[in-house]
Parts: C-alpha cells; sequence; structure tokens
C-alpha cells in the first residue's frame, strides 16, 4: 500500500519548544495548561495553554532583526520549521519545496494590539497586513527562502489538518516532490473574548470526554510535518507515513456539531477507506476532544457509529496542550506520530467518569502498546471535520 | 401588556437579525425556541449579552437561559426579578 | 490522466450586478451591499429566515450558490473549494468593535472565512469535502488543480468553486460549477476571461 512519507518534523507548544520537551510532557502528564502571562488581558485566571516564551526571545532565538514584521505565530511557526530541518537529514530545502500552512488567527496578535494606532504611529504600519492570514505563512517561507507553492489553509480547527492532506495528495499526485505541512496559532484576546462570548471556555483544566466537562482551554503552538515521494527520501527513513485521510462537512450549525456526529462519522470513514484498512486495525485515536459538552459527545457518538463494539483506545490531549485552533491538526498529527515512534499510548488528563449517553473510557494512563495505525480527528467551526491516519513505517 | 414586553420585543428583533418580524408578530407566550420563533444557540447567547447589556443581570451558567428565554412573558420575569438597572 | 472538465454555470455579483452565464439578471445602480443582498434575497423569492443572521460575506456567498442552485438541486457529494483575499476582515472589525464593551458571539462566529461554505453546506445538506484558500488575488489554478483531482479520483461527482471576497465596501463574488461536459474547457484562460471580461 502505497502512502506519503513523513520524513521530518517540529513543534512548539505550551509542553516545550522542542520535540524532546514536549514528549517529555506527554511522557509525564504534563500539562501546560497555565495563566496568560505573556498575553495581555483582562481574563487573568482563564486558564490558556500559552507558551512561555515572549516575541523578543522568540525573535533573538531566530537571528531577526529589531524592526521586522514578524507576528507571534510566525515566530512559533519558524521555531518549528527550524527543528524540522535540523531532524529531516536535510542541509537546506531544495527550491521545490511546497509549505502549506494552516492558521486561524493569522497575525491578529499584531492587529488588534496597533490597530488604533496605525494611523499615528507610523512605526507600527508594517503590521497593517498582518490580519490576512497568509501574511504569517509568507513571514514564515520567507525565512527559509520557500518560494515555490506557498499557501495559506483557513478552515478554522481543522486547517492545519486539512493543510497535513492538500500535502499528501499533491504528493500523490506527483505536483510536488517535497513539502512542508502543517499549521500555527496563537492566544489573542480576539480569540479568547469570542470563545468566552460563545460559554465555551473552561475555568479550570479542561476535562475531555468526562461527564462533568465544562469548556475548553485555548493554546497556542505551531507544528510541521515534512513530506516526500519516495524518489527524493533516498535511504533517510521515514518517521511515518500518511495513509489515509478524510474530509465532510457536518452541515448542521455554524460552531455546533450535529447529534449523531455526520460530519466526523464521514471524515473518519473516508480515512479509513483510503488507508484500505478495515476499522479494527486502527490501534489509536488521537480524539478531537476540546472538552466542550458539545463536541465531546458529538465526536463520542460518531466514534461509535464507525467502530462499532470495536472502539480502539483513545484519548484527548487537549488536557496537555489546549486547543490550539488552526494549529491543532498539526500538533496531533506529531503528537500521533510520536505515539508511533514510542509505540506509547498517551493520557487524557482529568478524566473520572464516562459521559452518561455514550460510556465511552478514553485511556487515562500512559502506556505502551503495539501501534500501526493511528487515527487524529480534527474538527472545525463551520462544519469542517478531518480525520488523518498515520501508520508505521 | 406592559412596556417591557414591547421594549424586549423590539431588541430581540433587533439584536436577533430578525428581519420581516414585527413586534405584533411575538405573542407573550410564544416559545422563543423550537417550534416557535425558531430561535437557535448563537441567539441564546445573545440574548445573555441582551440581558446584560440592557438590564445589568450577568448569567454565568449557560443553561439557566433554557427556563428564562423560554417566551417573552418568563424573560419579563426574570428581569423584572434581578434587574441592576 | 488529464481528463478535461467544463465550466457548467457561473453566478457574478459585482457592482450592483448580478449576473448569471454571462446574463445580467439584476441590476440595482449602486445600492449599499445590505440593500443589494436584501433585493437579490426578494427578487428570487427565497424564504430561509437564517440568511439575515449571517455577515455580509456569508450572504453573498449564500446567495450565489442560491442563484447557481435555483434550477438544479446539487448532488448530495459536491465539494466546495472557495477563495478570497479579504478572508473575513470586515466581520473581524465588527467583533473586534463589540470587544471593549460585550463581545458579541454572533459576531464571533462569522470571524472565519470558511463559516460561508458551512452555511452553504446546511442549506443543501452538503457533508462533502470543503476548503477555503486565502490568496493575494483571483488566481485560479490551485483551485483548478484541487477540484480536478476531486473529480479524477471520483472523491467529488461535481465541485462548486468560488471567489466570494469583501473588503470595506467591495465586494467581488464569482462562482461557478464544474461538468464533465460543456462549453467552455475549465481552464485558467477561460475562468479569467469571465472574471475579467476584456
Amino acid at each position: 500500500m502505497c502512502a506519503v512519507a513523513v520524513t521530518g518534523m517540529g513543534i512548539v507548544s505550551s509542553l516545550g519548544k522542542n520535540l524532546f520537551e514536549n514528549y517529555q510532557s506527554l511522557n509525564t502528564g504534563k500539562t501546560g495548561i497555565s495563566t496568560p502571562e505573556i498575553l495581555q488581558t483582562n481574563y487573568k485566571d482563564l486558564p490558556v495553554g500559552e507558551i512561555k516564551i515572549n516575541n523578543t526571545r522568540l525573535s533573538n532565538d531566530l537571528g531577526l532583526n529589531p524592526g521586522h514584521s514578524y507576528t507571534r505565530a510566525a515566530l512559533l511557526g519558524c521555531m518549528a520549521v527550524r527543528e524540522l530541518l535540523h531532524n529531516s537529514g536535510l542541509s537546506e530545502f531544495d527550491p521545490g519545496t511546497g509549505f502549506i500552512s494552516g492558521t486561524t488567527v493569522g497575525g491578529m496578535d499584531m492587529t488588534e494590539s496597533f490597530f488604533d494606532q496605525f494611523s499615528e504611529n507610523s512605526e507600527n504600519l508594517r503590521y497593517i497586513q498582518a490580519q490576512h492570514p497568509g501574511f504569517t505563512t509568507e513571514k514564515i517561507a520567507a525565512y527559509f527562502g520557500l518560494n515555490a507553492m506557498v499557501t495559506t489553509i483557513s478552515t478554522a480547527c481543522s486547517s492545519s489538518a486539512n493543510a497535513i492532506m492538500l500535502g499528501a495528495r499533491l504528493i500523490e499526485s506527483g505536483r510536488l516532490k517535497r513539502v512542508i505541512v502543517g499549521g500555527t496559532d496563537c492566544l489573542t484576546r480576539f480569540t479568547l473574548n469570542g470563545f468566552n462570548s460563545l460559554k465555551i471556555l473552561s475555568g479550570e483544566t479542561c476535562k475531555p470526554f468526562d461527564e462533568n466537562r465544562n469548556g475548553l482551554n485555548l493554546g497556542e503552538a505551531a507544528a510541521y510535518l515534512l513530506l516526500e515521494a519516495d524518489e527524493m527520501k533516498g535511504n533517510r527513513p521515514a518517521i511515518a507515513r500518511i495513509s489515509g485521510y478524510g474530509n465532510a462537512n457536518d452541515a448542521f450549525h455554524q460552531t455546533a456539531s450535529s447529534q449523531n456526529g455526520e460530519g466526523a462519522y464521514l471524515a473518519m470513514k473516508k480515512a479509513i477507506e483510503k488507508a484500505g484498512v478495515d476499522p479494527v486495525n486502527i490501534n489509536y485515536i488521537n480524539a478531537h476532544g476540546t472538552g466542550t459538552g458539545n463536541n465531546d459527545l458529538s465526536e463520542s457518538v460518531a466514534i461509535k457509529r464507525v467502530f462499532g463494539d470495536h472502539i480502539p483506545e483513545f484519548s484527548s490531549t487537549k488536557a496537555l496542550t489546549g486547543h490550539t485552533l488552526g494549529a491543532a491538526g498539526a500538533v496531533e498529527a506529531v503528537i500521533s506520530i510520536m505515539a508511533i515512534q514510542n509505540q506509547e499510548v498517551f493520557p487524557n488528563l482529568n478524566f473520572s467518569q464516562p459521559i452518561r449517553d455514550t460510556g465511552l473510557m478514553p485511556e487515562t494512563k500512559l502506556h505502551s502498546k503495539q501501534l500501526n495505525y493511528v487515527l487524529s480527528n480534527s474538527f472545525g467551526f463551520g462544519g469542517n471535520c478531518t480525520s488523518l491516519i498515520f501508520r508505521n513505517e | 401588556m406592559n412596556d417591557l414586553h414591547t421594549e424586549l420585543k423590539k431588541s430581540i428583533i433587533d439584536q436577533l437579525n430578525l428581519e420581516d418580524m414585527d413586534v405584533s408578530d411575538i405573542e407573550n407566550d410564544e416559545p422563543l425556541f423550537g417550534d416557535g420563533l425558531g430561535l437557535d444557540s448563537i441567539d441564546a447567547l445573545e440574548l445573555i449579552v441582551l440581558l446584560e447589556k440592557d438590564y445589568g443581570i450577568k448569567l454565568e451558567d449557560p443553561n439557566q437561559g433554557k427556563e428564562i428565554f423560554n417566551s417573552i412573558n418568563s424573560m419579563v420575569d426574570f428581569i423584572e426579578k434581578n434587574r441592576t438597572k | 490522466m488529464n481528463k478535461k472538465y467544463y465550466i457548467k454555470d457561473y453566478v457574478i455579483l459585482r457592482q450592483g450586478r448580478l449576473i448569471r452565464n454571462g446574463e445580467v439578471l439584476l441590476e440595482a445602480g449602486n445600492p449599499e451591499l445590505k440593500d443589494f443582498l436584501r433585493k437579490i434575497y426578494k427578487s428570487f423569492g427565497m424564504r430561509y429566515p437564517k440568511f439575515f443572521k449571517m455577515d455580509d460575506l456569508s450572504r453573498l456567498g449564500f446567495l450565489a450558490a442560491e442563484i447557481l442552485f435555483d434550477q438544479e438541486k446539487p448532488e448530495a457529494d459536491t465539494a466546495l473549494i472557495f477563495a478570497n483575499s479579504s478572508s473575513c476582515l470586515e466581520t473581524d472589525k465588527a467583533y473586534s468593535k463589540t470587544m471593549s464593551g460585550f463581545p458579541s458571539p454572533s459576531l464571533f462566529v462569522y470571524t472565519l472565512p470558511n463559516i460561508v461554505l458551512g452555511e452553504i453546506s446546511i442549506r443543501h445538506g452538503l457533508r462533502s469535502e470543503n476548503l477555503f484558500l486565502v490568496q493575494d488575488r483571483f488566481e485560479p489554478t490551485t483551485m483548478i488543480d484541487y477540484s480536478h483531482s476531486l473529480l479524477n479520483k471520483a472523491k467529488a461527482s461535481n465541485v462548486l468553486c468560488g471567489w466570494v471576497d469583501l473588503h470595506n465596501t467591495d465586494y467581488d463574488v464569482f462562482l461557478w460549477q464544474i461538468a464533465a461536459s460543456g462549453r467552455l474547457e475549465h481552464n485558467e484562460e477561460e475562468l479569467n476571461k469571465i472574471y475579467l471580461p476584456e
């Protein structure tokens, strides 16, 4: 079965600034959820998955000159892509390398801070274009001199999962030989206030799949994978392969998921079909599991519909990372691949009581397990549902 | 019908973009959600904002809304008991 | 593998004009966007109260899709591949104005460009693949490649492509459907000709 090779990856999240730190946190079940210190907000007590490195330190680390116009999402994106380059076995990206980045917040951290000053303060005018989600993608591409196909996907919380899917397709169809796929999003007042107005933020660390779950925690992160056609890979190892993907719309509500989880059900089903396996071959699901009443119930119903009596082990890692919106699909792709590399299932924190209507029990302890196929779910506002399947090389 | 009923209907029509609808189209005891006016969950959140903005009532638990937003009558009842402005 | 596809039909909304397959169906002078949208809604006798709850970007895409699907309802596996350059900037601005007082949930839910795809999907029960790309300018290559790949691999039986842009008061909408046969070949040249005549 032909499947697209993943030959490198990189991540920065509230769990750590590289793969090693993220793995350590996943392994010890140490949450990245805290209260905002870098994000300037009145909601001082709302838990968030914040990366405790400010923009100045990120800029210095990346060797950027003062006066640059990198948004926080671009800075985080550069960190993750730099790590990807280091562990890909390449010395640099060749000119044909594509770049597909998912984001929903883009550079709104800058525009929300400077919007009122644009007319008076010419110094900040360099950020006036930052509202455009493509601005952040272009900044990351410029940092690495990527100028083949560069594109942004914005489909809310499934953005980077769709970026991964698009990249896999471009490799399969032969249009690209090598492509960096993933996504980046940072915390902003815009999203914190917005999710708060929807009454879906929890005042404590989220409790995915628990009967008493009461909302999600926003987070920030950047994560990317390098996908390659086998002829480019040469003798370099593939760390995993993308063997299936599926996207479907829930066609139910702007932000809420349907009671029967139709979109999620279709996305998982399509991904499994594409992978050419039976549902029983899926060894672990990294669930979307945001910790809201609506998502976790709908996703549970969908999982039961797809897998029937043979529910694979599953967990949501969002109580560790927070919900990183457009970056979530890529963050959880990296986590899924780490699970395969280490043959380990990472825990779903804060679970004590199953949801009454569905009774599903997520995995709450780190443990070893033979993992050949891992399915990862990402569902976004607008009904956009995506499932990806990663296979052990 | 007292003034609060009418005032509330006006602001609901305005706030929830109920185009083509008039104060006289909304009955005091008609269900606002489901088969009645057909409002949805986002409308419910917008009504929570309306309570806070116009009447100084903060609703922390959105589940409370289910009873309060049953009809115009139930909303008026709740507002009269709890308004701070 | 390079199977040919064709442009089945298209709709343009621009400068107070509604054009379907080259024919001007409605000419409204140069009204405010809201009035233009309402006029289209009324003149086609639409009845869909949710329309008035949508933000302007969704209303634009929704109306254009309604007009395309006026005579023939879309098949259930019609994929939606859309793009624009201004994302949902207008709604972002409107929502951020409310942030200093009472952040508006009904505005916040539209601060994502792909919500327009969700609205079209809800209206027609489409649970098909959908994607929203943000580009500098109208540049159909990606949409062509993506939609042909979907059709070639039988992942969709039909694709609705669209450019739905709204910036300040400027709106620019071009939606088209792809078919297996037809007059105009589905390629960059023909699309550019329709999008930018002369």
